[in-house]
Order: structure tokens, then sequence, then C-alpha cells
């Protein structure tokens, strides 16, 4: 970096969320936050194995995770443990997504999960299953694999063709003007034909109970292409911080960067909605706690997105089966009431007046 | 920059006279008083009128004119006048009153925010009632009809104060002294993710039959409204139409700015509290009666506005050209279509297309495309 540019942050077109008090943190800091990140996550690790709608003594548990043949009912082997290894792999997953978003775009409300994402994979689900009577388990990851590729390729056009994406105005609304057009054509199909609706019931809701580990295989491929497209991504994230043409003038490939970025935000969003179903919000909440934590720097930031990810997504499932009483609260909806309150509260933070 | 900051670079003046006020009204009303808006007013009555006349002729079982129009009278046979004064007629006068509730609410939003894109819809005023009714059919116990006894009392309550609820929070949230309207609809749009998500856990918390009422009514339909659910909305619309008409000439000054408005004599607090009580009881008496009905509240204001040619979405036009749009869905969704689609589904695929048009076009300037 030559010193006639020294580094500012973008605060002109998208004001960056205020670092922890005390200037951004020392990367020792950074590092022993990682840690205290990485801790929390083993806790709700353990948290999600040990808690549930059937009461098991931890040292039970335990026994039935070193035993499987003792694991009576299959409860921690067929139902615990897949749907944190799930939580664990979708939240990382998003965290991640939403960190690589948020640079792209310099936009602090972008989220992969909240913007037509998931419309976009629903409608592609019940496409699938309406017109070509998909039924199998990979058929429908790969149709909500193609509908969330398409629908977030086209907010972002919307976006774009407007004004620019660091604005977070246009974005939010091009995301619920999609949203709200593919799930009306979605409702509109489903209330045609009953069996469709039927599938789509038990796919729509975002949630990480009653998922199998069995043919996640592709998807698990395309959450490591992800990522590591999105590592290839950080110093390229870090340029495009200083703003677009700031970057090019340092010698960065703006295309490539924009391309590799777009992949890897694909990807991973993509994986996380065929193996866990629409969830929202995880992609915008992480990186902002992430950023708090570790400061803006994305080789230190994605990883701790990704735990932070992680970390809120296996806590708020582990919230849903509590509060739910006799049914369980699916995480998704969890997640959007925290998601929602997160989102006013960076609103509130952000300086209008700069948009 | 902000859409907000309007005129509001003019100097702070004195209080004018009432003289001058007139003066300014007048110039900004010689525009669009000059007969292109009562045309479009007119029009859009006679379409509704002729929508009604057409949704009381339409339906499953064929009657004739004569037979309907006997029926109508009263002095047709049983089975027929049932079909018409029971099913067609209230489902026709419930599509009016919801679109002119929708219309009007929007333009007052739209007018209010300075900012097409600040319908109730986004707001979370329509979400905010939607997470009323949702609780009173799944809290409320009994078994869930549309209108019936005491519920049919209860949800036009509870949706109402739902809605003031939530666009009392999302106004003192968007307050950082003074109310930016990009922030009023970024935290809208928080406060409707919220809202979606608790009215999902209210619908877990439910039995499954109250789920599936509540899916049904949450897509936005007509087809339970009854006699008993068109009549909150139509006292609504007696008592607020008027009340709103009051403030016509603070909402056309008030788009000069709110510096302008006080040096003009407006009391601008009174009047945003008044505008903002107005458009969100209407909305709140809209959805209770038929679901949440998007759109309708966003692109009848701007229609009217562009056909009017008019500074600000008129009023009366946009309330007339809601229940025309309603009505039409609702004919194309029961009787042209061959399948049942609900009207909440038809506005959504005529909206939602029109508001990506609309940001596509939206140029570099604060102020939304126009």
């Amino acid at each position: 970096m030559t010193s006639d540019a020294p580094p500012r942050t973008p605060s002109r077109t998208a004001p960056p969320p205020t670092p922890a008090v005390g200037g951004p943190p020392t990367a020792g800091q950074a590092l022993s936050r990682t840690g205290v990140a990485a801790l929390v996550v083993l806790g709700a690790v353990a948290v999600s194995l040990l808690l549930g709608s059937n009461a098991i003594g931890p040292g039970a548990v335990l026994e039935r995770l070193l035993h499987p043949a003792l694991d009576e009912g299959a409860i921690v082997w067929g139902s615990r443990v897949p749907r944190t290894v799930l939580g664990l792999l979708v939240g990382a997953a998003l965290g991640i997504a939403g960190a690589v978003m948020q640079g792209q775009t310099r936009n602090p409300l972008a989220d992969p999960g909240i913007f037509g994402v998931s419309a976009g994979a629903s409608l592609a689900v019940v496409l699938g299953v309406y017109v070509a009577g998909v039924t199998s388990v990979l058929g429908i990851l790969w149709m909500s694999f193609l509908g969330a590729v398409v629908a977030s390729v086209a907010v972002f056009a919307i976006a774009a063709l407007g004004r620019s994406l660091s604005s977070p105005v246009p974005l939010a609304i091009a995301g619920t003007a999609v949203t709200a057009l593919l799930t009306a054509i979605t409702s509109f199909l489903v209330l045609t034909d009953q069996s469709t609706l039927a599938a789509y019931r038990i796919w729509v809701v975002g949630s990480l109970s009653g998922r199998t580990l069995e043919g996640i295989g592709p998807a698990i491929v395309m959450a490591l292409a992800g990522l590591v497209l999105a590592a290839a991504n950080i110093r390229s994230l870090d340029m495009l911080a200083l703003g677009g043409e700031l970057a090019q003038g340092l010698g960065e490939n703006i295309l490539r960067a924009r391309l590799v970025g777009l992949g890897a935000i694909t990807l991973l969003t993509a994986s996380a909605v065929a193996l866990s179903g629409p969830i929202g919000f995880i992609g915008l909440t992480a990186p902002h706690i992430a950023r708090a934590m570790v400061g803006a720097g994305h080789g230190r930031l994605l990883p701790a997105a990704g735990l932070v990810g992680a970390g809120v997504l296996l806590l708020s499932d582990v919230i849903g089966r509590l509060i739910g009483g006799t049914g369980e609260v699916s995480v998704g909806v969890v997640l959007t009431v925290l998601g929602g309150i997160v989102f006013v509260m960076i609103v509130r933070r952000s300086r209008m007046a700069a948009l | 920059m902000s859409a907000a900051a309007g005129l509001g670079a003019a100097p702070r003046t004195a209080v004018i006279a009432p003289a001058g006020r007139l003066a300014v009204l007048r110039a900004l009303r010689r525009r669009y008083l000059a007969g292109r808006l009562l045309l479009v007013t007119v029009l859009a009555l006679a379409a509704t009128a002729a929508l009604v006349v057409w949704g009381v002729m339409a339906g499953s079982s064929d009657l004739g004119v004569g037979q309907t129009v006997l029926a109508l009278l009263g002095a047709g046979e049983p089975s027929h006048e049932f079909i018409v004064r029971e099913l067609r007629l209230p489902r026709v006068i419930g599509a009016v009153v919801v679109g002119l509730a929708l219309g009007m609410s929007g333009a007052l939003t739209q007018t209010f925010s300075r900012n097409p894109l600040a319908t109730p819809d986004i707001l979370g005023v329509t979400s905010g009632a939607a997470a009323g009714a949702v609780a009173a059919i799944v809290l409320g116990g009994g078994a869930y009809a549309v209108g019936s006894g005491l519920l049919g009392l209860g949800m036009p309550v509870v949706a109402t104060i739902g809605a003031l609820g939530t666009a009392a929070v999302v106004y003192g949230l968007s307050w950082r002294g003074g109310v930016d309207s990009y922030r009023l609809i970024l935290i809208g749009i928080g406060a409707t993710a919220t809202l979606g998500g608790l009215t999902n856990y209210l619908m877990v918390r439910g039995s499954l039959s109250q789920a599936a009422a509540a899916t049904q009514w949450l897509v936005g339909s007509l087809a339970g409204v009854t006699w008993t659910s068109v009549w909150p909305v139509l006292i609504v619309l007696l008592v607020i139409t008027p009340l709103a008409l009051t403030q016509t000439s603070a909402l056309d000054i008030g788009q000069l700015g709110d510096e302008m408005s006080t040096g003009l004599g407006v009391p601008v607090q009174r009047h945003r509290i008044a505008v903002l009580v107005c458009a969100v009881v209407l909305c709140a008496a809209a959805v209770s009666a038929a679901g949440p009905v998007g759109f309708v509240a966003f692109v009848a204001p701007q229609l009217a506005q562009r056909l009017g040619r008019t500074p600000r979405p008129p009023l009366l036009a946009s309330a007339l050209l809601g229940a025309a749009m309603v009505t039409a869905a609702d004919i194309l969704g029961r009787a042209v279509l061959p399948w049942s689609v609900p009207v909440g589904i038809i506005t959504a695929i005529i909206g939602a297309p029109y508001l990506i048009w609309l940001l596509t076009r939206r140029t570099a300037g604060g102020r939304s495309a126009a």
C-alpha cells in the first residue's frame, strides 16, 4: 500500500458498525476473542447434545455417544447428533457467506438469507415437485440450490440497476419485492395441488430437526468449495473495503474479485438452504457480532463470523426446543424474531444521512 | 439528500397570516384541480360501480340478469336470494370497502413520508395487524370462523391494537431528532420480519386446525367475508374519511417540507399523528376483514398520482382505484380463472413487478423515482 493512499474507512457510503470501544482490537485481542468464540461453540455443541424434549442425563448421553448400540430409540445418534452437525455446518456457512456479502456490497444490511434467497429456493422446490415430480432428497437439494442462486442474482441485479449496492434501502426493498412475488407464485401453485403442498410444508420451515445426514454429501462438497472461494477472496475484500476505484488503483482485478465473492456467497448459501431449508438472519447477525469482536479485517473476520454463526444457530435451535412446549419451535422462527430485532438495532446505529 | 429534506433549506419564517396560507394552497393546487384529477376520480368510481355489477352477476351458479335483480330486490326464489344477498353481495361490497380502506391508507402514508415506498405493508402496519389477528385466532381459544359472534367483534379490535402498537414502535424507533423516511422504511422491514416470526410462532403453538385457518387467512382472501365482517370496515371508513379529508390542506403544504409547514401555520406534530392514526386504523380494518391483501396500498395511490398528474397521491382517487383493484382481483380469482385464487395472491403478482420496476428506475437522487 502506498503512503499517499492512507487506509480510510468506507464511512461515506457504508458506515461500518462501530468496533468495540477503544479502537480496533489488536491481533492478540482478536486471537483470544476468536478462542472464546470457539469455546462458546463447543459449549453450544454440548448443550445441543444434552438438551431436548427427551430428558436424558448427561452421563447417559455420554454413554450412548460412546456406545451407539446402547442408544435406545436412536435419540442421540439418530436425532441430536445429526442436528448438531447440521447446525455447525449451516451456521458457519451462512455466517461466512454474510461476511463476504457485506464486504462485497459494503452494505451493513446485506444478508444471504433474507433477500429473496429463501423464497427463490421455496419456489424452485415447489416447481420441482409440481412440474417434474421430484421427490428424492437429492432432487430437492438440487432444486433449492438452483432457486437460491437465481433469486439472489435477481435481487442484486435489481438493486444494482437502480442505485449502488452499498445503499441499504434498494437492496432491502428489492428483497422484499422479489420475496413477495415468488411467495405469491408459490402459494398459487401450492393451493392448486395438494400433493405439492404436502411436500412443500415439510421443507419450507427452516429447521434442523427431521433431517438426516444421508445424501448430504453433495451439499457438503458445495459448502467446502464455497469456503475455499471465500478464503481466496479475503485479500480482495480488504481492498474492496477501500472503495472500488481505490482498489482498482491499487492493482486489484475488480471483476475477478466480484466473481470469486459471488461464487463463495452462492455456494455457501445454497448449500445451507439445501441442508436445512430457508433460515434467515444468521448471515446478517453473525458478521456484525464478529466485527465487534475482531475488527473489520477479513482475515480475522471470516473465521470469527463462521464460529459466531455456528454458535448462534445451535443456541437458537436449543431455545426453539425449550420454548415450544409440546411441539418444537423451528430454529428459523426463533432466528426471524431475534434477527429482526438485530436488524432494527443496526439500522438505528447506521447514519442514514450517509445513504 | 434524504427525501425528508425537501425544501427544508427555506429560511425559518414567522407564521404567515391565513390569507397567505390560502394563497400558497391555491398556487399548489392550481395544477391538479384543472379537471384531470376529477376525471380520474369519476372514471375510478364508474369502474368500481361496473365491477360491483359484474361481481354480483358472476359466480359458479348461472343466474340471469332478471333473476339477479329480482333476488337483489328480495322478490326472487329463496335459493337465488341467498346466493345473491348472502354470498355474492357481501363479498363484492367487502372487496370495495377493503380496497377503499387500503387505497386511502397507502395514499396517507406515502404522502406523509413523501416516499412512495412507505406503504402500510412495508412499514410493518399490515404485519402488526396480521399478528394481532392471528393471536386472536390462536389465543382466542374457540373455533375459528370469520365473523362469528365475539370473534367477529374481537378480531378487528385486536388487529387494530396490533397495527397501532407496531406503528407506534416503528415510528418511535425511527425517531432520532426527526424521522427520516428511509430509516422509517428499514425499521418497518425489520419489524415486519420480527412480527412474521412471531406469527409463525403463534401458529406453531396453536392447534392444527387453527394453524390451517390462519394460513388461509394470511394469504389475503375474501372467501370468508360475510356481512358481519363488512360492517366494521364500513363504519371505520365513514368515521376516518372525513377526518383524513380535514388534513388535506396540511398534506398539500407538507410536500414543501416541515419548516415551510410550520411557517405556514400547520401544527406539524398534531397533523402527523392524525394522519398516521387515520392510515393505521384504515389498514387494520381492511386486514381484519380480508387478511393482509398486499400491494394495493402501494399500487393504487401511485396509479392515482400518475393518472391525475398530481404532486402527491390524491386521497379519494387512490381509495376508489384501490376499490376497483381489489374488486377486479377478486372477480378474476373466483370467476375468471379456472381455479379459485385468493385475492392477495393476484394483487401480489400484479403489484410486486410494479415495485421492482419502480426500483430499477430509481435515479441517483435521494428522492425515489417519480
